[in-house]
């Protein structure tokens, strides 16, 4: 056995929580950090004495020097192993990478992972500033007055470009991600549109139109994650992480070697070979979708299709529920919600309702893998995982 | 840090402060090891390539291609919202650094990936003179 191939099926995903999402006025990060936090333990019907670990992501709106001892705090949970982490978007799945190295290795035992933000409501004027112009670099970057979508913006008109990818392509990702939302009852839109009311949207960042932008939401989502061996005592189905990969490759857009490729295909296929698995084994995906270029980058470099091909994949409806691939069951970051670094965890907890049969009517039939990706920054830092029903 | 326009205005550090004089000089510098013979951008004290901290600054062409480029049509701030569309584009210098700017001296319509520019200055505080982009 390889030392890569030591954590296939070593923990389980044996808890999930999701807070209400959208616009939570009156709700601030910390209790939404907790109320995850409490959900997942319900759902895990566990004790909080139980967890040794935990990891959280510092809030934007309410940030703290120790995010995750005053979340332990507030909790009166006294872990061993605790831990705030930052890589941005790909922050949910690193700590899932993380917990299982900890689990592993025995530095604990079982590990709540909670996240939360309130960015919707939450914000001062100058907060909201200082959180467009955050990913760029402050003398280089910043003075040109371009907001975050103007750096996604770079990465599909580089890809328009190379491989002849059309706006259309671009809309087909936001309403593929809609009709999914449609079944998605917490979802934040779930009106059903088409490839002209993206195109007729306001023009945010050419050619980025507001329907390709994701949502900026309040709102927390929370896992707990234990040893495969003690997973079984738990009630519900445990969801096996079969693979964990990373890849970071900058931290500014200006920075980044390629425009049209990311560290995704490192992170994929750390995360592929860990689990010996390949992308004819997955039967759904949920990707990172904070602009819809980004879905088509990641489908190239997580091996779906060839590079160039992401945007023809999307169009012949590869990616729709009943296709080769659905992806972002759930409504994604497009149209479920956003909350910031807490985003993605969303993702995982819909992951791990697919692999138990629990997603209703936007259930995958037979789903026995699934891959989850996120990425942080500007393409800058990548976390995949690939989850399964079995242990192997 | 904000000029008098509103508009943010970088604050030179020890390792970016030649930069600045050289724009403010009307020069576009570049850092190049000593040892290495890399060119780099952004100004670092060691070398991103061998990390020795052998640089020498030198002027560069100011020329570059459009590698990619996005249309601002909503503005970050208040202090751009008079200049809403402007453009911004990631430029790949002659001597082989990318660098962000903004490109002017042309309609948007004639922006395009590969088109050639050349640097050209806008005073932006007391200190600070910004590189921008036009056609050449
Ligand atoms: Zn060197």
């Amino acid at each position: 056995m390889s030392r890569s191939s030591s954590l296939r099926g070593a923990v389980a995903i044996v808890g999930i929580g999701d807070t209400e999402v959208g616009k939570l006025p009156g709700r601030g990060a910390t209790e939404l950090t907790i109320d995850a936090g409490a959900r997942a333990l319900r759902d895990a019907s566990i004790d909080k004495s139980a967890i040794d670990g935990l990891i959280t992501s510092n809030s934007m709106v309410d940030p703290h020097m120790y995010h995750a001892e005053m979340v332990a705090e507030a909790m009166q949970i006294f872990p061993r192993y605790c831990m705030t982490l930052a890589a941005g978007g790909a922050t949910s799945f690193a700590a899932i990478h993380h917990a299982a190295s900890a689990i592993a290795t025995g530095l604990c035992e079982t590990v709540l992972i909670s996240s939360a933000d309130n960015l919707r409501t939450g914000l001062t004027r100058e907060q909201a500033m200082v959180q467009q112009s955050s990913t760029g670099h402050p003398q280089f970057e910043a003075p040109y007055g371009a907001p975050v979508p103007v750096s996604y913006a770079f990465i599909a008109q580089a890809h328009m470009h190379q491989f002849g990818t059309t706006p259309e392509q671009l809309a087909a990702v936001a309403v593929t991600t809609r009709r999914h939302a449609s079944l998605n009852p917490n979802a934040e839109k779930r009106g059903l549109i088409d490839i002209g009311d993206v195109l007729e949207s306001r023009l945010i960042a050419d050619p980025l139109h507001l329907l390709d932008c994701s949502l900026v939401s309040d709102g927390g989502s929370a896992v707990v994650v234990t040893s495969a061996e003690r997973a079984v005592d738990h009630p519900e189905r445990p969801v096996y992480l079969l693979g964990a990969g990373e890849g970071h490759s900058h931290e500014h857009i200006s920075a980044a070697k390629s425009l049209v490729s990311s560290a995704a295909a490192e992170s994929g296929e750390r995360a592929y070979a860990m689990a010996g698995l390949t992308p004819k084994d997955v039967d759904f995906a949920e990707l990172y979708d904070c602009f819809t270029p980004v879905v088509l980058i990641e489908l190239e470099d997580l091996g779906f299709c060839a590079k160039g091909e992401g945007g023809p994949y999307v169009e012949a409806g590869h990616t729709a529920l009943g296709g080769r691939l659905p992806t972002n069951t759930h409504g994604g970051l497009l149209s479920h919600t956003h909350p910031g670094n807490p985003g993605s965890m969303f993702a995982l907890t819909e992951a791990v309702m697919q692999l138990r049969g629990d997603a209703g009517a936007r259930q995958v039939e037979g789903a026995e893998v699934g891959l989850v990706h996120a990425q942080g920054g500007i393409l800058s830092s990548h976390c995949t995982l690939l989850l399964g029903r079995d242990a192997s | 840090m904000s000029a008098a326009s509103g508009k943010p205005a970088p604050r030179p550090t020890v390792e970016t402060q030649p930069y600045w004089d050289g724009c403010r000089s009307g020069e576009l510098r570049l850092q190049r090891c000593a040892a290495c013979e890399h060119v780099q951008f952004p100004p670092r004290r060691f070398c991103a390539s061998c990390l020795t901290a052998d640089l020498r600054w030198e002027s560069a062409s100011g020329r570059g291609r459009i590698r990619t480029f996005s249309v601002v049509r909503h503005p970050i701030s208040l202090a751009f919202a008079a200049e809403v569309p402007y453009v911004v584009a990631l430029v790949e210098l002659d001597e082989g650094p990318t660098i962000m700017a903004g490109i002017r001296g042309c309609q948007i319509e004639d922006v395009e990936i590969g088109l050639a520019v050349e640097v050209e200055f806008e005073q932006r505080s007391d200190e600070i003179y910004l590189p921008y982009f036009h056609p050449c």
